[in-house]
């Protein structure tokens, strides 16, 4: 089997879906004749043509004001954010229109598209290209929003994406792009949305983690191992809404005790809405109170970017107070 | 007939030409221009200045040591010669391609490094990169995400307006931002309000890897100007003299209550959009080539040479005395301590909310940790 990195892994998932479906097309700044900044799109315009892989002008706003008209059309389009950090032009068409449109029209009309971005930080990218806002899609209604944490899931979430009936924001953490490498089939498959995986099994704490912070929380908990014997669950979330709430209270069943890792922003961030789903419904199977090991409640610095995410420090900071609670 | 009134008031024709003093060689096309030899020598020095500063900004992103660059290699004309035009209280809103705009407004080559390599100086605190900005020169630091500053300036200017002071605003920003919604916006705010505010365009000819009849079907960026109501003049970029020329002119007409009025420099990115970018996926060489022989360095000093105001012994040693002087202040700034870790939790409000004091303590106890447990992170 192939190894391939995410930017590999993505790319083929692209390539395979746009020879399976000649309704899926491609558009974004640069991402023709460039490839993508990335190298996403890489190669894709001379195997599929300037009519499907589309460099489009500079603005956020039109690229997915008219992914959307596409869609409604009949087109299955693949909208690239050069960076996340850059969508907020288009969020009137995000929030207005790729979330409602079904629920405007009672159902008749729907906008399979997806949102694909490179996000987070760790790349020394300052402060416009390494934000982390899954929480701004996760809080309007009408949107999936997907983060990867391997190729091998990036592609087969990418697939899934393309394939939903539903707008779906994929989030690509940038910093894992080529640092990670793994086997990924040179074949069809998908990895289906809403479902979290379990990535490393202990039976004292869980962790909920998803893009790059899964690395993170791996070391951590390999150092929380070694130093105090705590057994440590790692769960990668993958889909971040719908969120596989299942996979979570089976793990607390078995540890009682959560902490939520992820690079966005703490204060109403995404694992707000995870501790606050558990303290509603399972609030039995904890022994203590969970934690959140967070990026900052700041704009993302240029100096000291390492010191504002997760780090093993922090995490392990979180992980010694749920423990001796 | 007053159809033909509009138009002259809105110079459609200027919005379509190229005005221009020197030709690309350095020879005048209508006469020698009349201005002080200080100021054409001044033009000059800042876009020598300006050139040998962006060298070392590309050479320390190199070296691991600035995060990244955005090199203005060719377009150093645009920023000297439109901000040659201001006064000193009047102000700037410029993009992330403007280091001789910022040298112009009295910015020293020592502030604009510490802001690069986030040092213990660092005027804006380590918060982004490839930006520059400070109060002290009315200089608003830019957004990366390009074309937002356009309405700041139009809103500053109409402040002034309001307010009653006498002052300019000018706004740098490239080919792509017309694209974006902001750029549209703040034309038509600036036509309404009648802004004293100059909208500096460099149409450097790419966006990233998008050629400029990519980006618009319009003939001209100036002509975009004319249906929001604001002239628009379409000038040689290159051209030094005819860019502060027809900033003079813009400047003047916005100081006296005309309005806004769009420039389009026409110019070219000599080199890659940052330094995380490789321009040899998309555009040929011989493009890049054509575009070196047209540069403003070099044509402002065939002029200069050829008026008798500058000889090549003078030319030698402006440089030399400018190469070494920044590369003084680059072995100073290399050796600055970097800035404390707790600027990452500053400057988010006036005075922290709990939140960020409680940020402040476990930020400090993970760099405790990390110490304890061995852990280099950077």
């Amino acid at each position: 089997m192939p190894v391939m990195n995410m930017v590999q892994a993505l790319n083929q998932a692209l390539r395979e879906e746009m020879a399976r479906d000649p309704r899926v097309v491609v558009l974004g700044e640069d991402v023709g004749r460039r490839g993508g900044v990335f190298l996403v799109t890489e190669g894709l315009i001379d195997e599929f043509g300037e009519m499907r892989v589309i460099d489009t002008p500079l603005t956020e706003m039109g690229i997915i004001g008219v992914a959307i008209g596409m869609a409604l059309y009949g087109l299955r389009p693949v909208a690239e954010i050069q960076f996340i950090d850059f969508v907020y032009e288009a969020f009137d068409q995000i929030v207005s229109n790729m979330a409602k449109i079904r629920y405007r029209s009672g159902g008749m009309y729907s906008v399979p598209m997806v949102l694909r971005s490179p996000c987070c930080g760790g790349i020394r990218g300052g402060m416009h290209h390494s934000q982390s806002p899954e929480a701004y899609f996760m809080h309007t209604a009408g949107l999936i929003t997907v983060m990867p944490s391997t190729p091998y899931d990036a592609k087969g979430l990418l697939k899934a994406s393309i394939r939903s009936n539903d707008p779906v924001i994929f989030l690509e953490p940038k910093s894992v792009y080529r640092t990670i490498k793994e086997e990924v089939p040179d074949r069809d498959y998908t990895v289906p949305l809403g479902k979290a995986r379990l990535i490393r099994e202990g039976s004292d704490v869980t962790i909920v983690t998803w893009g790059a912070m899964v690395y993170q929380s791996l070391e951590a908990a390999k150092l929380v191992e070694e130093r105090h014997g705590w057994s440590v669950e790692v769960i990668d979330l993958r889909t971040l809404f719908p969120f596989d709430r299942d996979a979570i209270v089976e793990s607390l069943e078995k540890t009682e005790r959560l902490v939520i890792v992820h690079e966005a922003p703490k204060t109403v961030g995404p694992g707000a809405e995870i501790a606050a789903y558990i303290a509603e419904n399972h609030i039995e199977l904890l022994r203590g109170p969970i934690a959140r090991v967070t990026g900052f409640d700041t704009p993302f610095p240029l100096a000291h970017e390492k010191l504002y995410m997760p780090n093993i420090a922090r995490i392990y900071m979180a992980l010694k107070k749920v423990m001796q609670y | 007939m007053e159809v033909l009134g509009r138009r002259d008031i809105l110079n459609i024709d200027r919005a379509l030409g190229l005005y221009r003093v020197l030709d690309e060689d350095g020879n005048p096309v209508a006469g020698e221009p009349s201005l002080p030899d200080k100021l054409l020598l001044d033009m000059y020095t800042y876009m020598v200045r300006a050139r040998i500063l962006d060298g070392w900004l590309l050479k320390l992103q190199r070296m691991g040591r600035v995060a990244l660059h955005a090199p203005n290699k060719g377009q150093e004309a645009a920023a000297v010669g439109a901000t040659l035009a201001l006064k000193r209280e009047d102000w700037l809103f410029p993009s992330y391609r403007e280091l001789g705009a910022l040298l112009v407004r009295g910015m020293t080559e020592e502030e604009i490094l510490d802001r690069a390599l986030t040092t213990i100086d660092d005027p804006l605190k380590g918060s982004d990169f490839a930006i520059y900005g400070h109060r002290k020169y009315n200089i608003v630091p830019a957004p990366v995400p390009v074309a937002n500053q356009i309405p700041h300036a139009v809103g500053a200017a109409l402040a002034a307006k309001i307010m009653g002071d006498k002052i300019v605003t000018m706004t740098f920003f490239g080919d792509g931002s017309t694209s974006r919604g902001d750029f549209h916006t703040g034309l038509n705010f600036a036509g309404v309000f009648k802004a004293p505010v100059v909208f500096v365009n460099q149409n450097n000819q790419w966006a990233i890897s998008v050629p400029l009849k990519r980006q618009t079907a319009s003939p001209t960026i100036a002509i975009k100007g004319v249906a929001y109501g604001v002239p628009g003049i379409r000038v040689d970029g290159n051209d030094v003299i005819a860019v502060y020329t027809v900033a003079m002119e813009a400047v003047e007409r916005a100081r006296s209550g005309e309005g806004p009025t769009l420039i389009e420099a026409v110019t070219y990115r000599l080199g890659p959009h940052t330094t995380a970018d490789d321009p040899t996926r998309y555009r040929v060489e011989e493009e890049v080539r054509e575009w070196e022989r047209k540069e403003p360095l070099r044509r402002m000093r065939r002029y200069l040479i050829s008026r008798g105001l500058l000889t090549e012994e003078e030319d030698k040693a402006l440089w030399s005395e400018w190469e070494k002087r920044i590369e003084e202040t680059v072995v100073k700034v290399l050796e600055k301590p970097p800035l404390p870790p707790e600027v990452v939790l500053e400057d988010v409000y006036e005075e922290p909310p709990w939140n960020l004091r409680e940020q402040m303590r476990e930020l400090r106890d993970s760099i405790r940790l990390l110490k304890e447990l061995g852990v280099e992170l950077e």
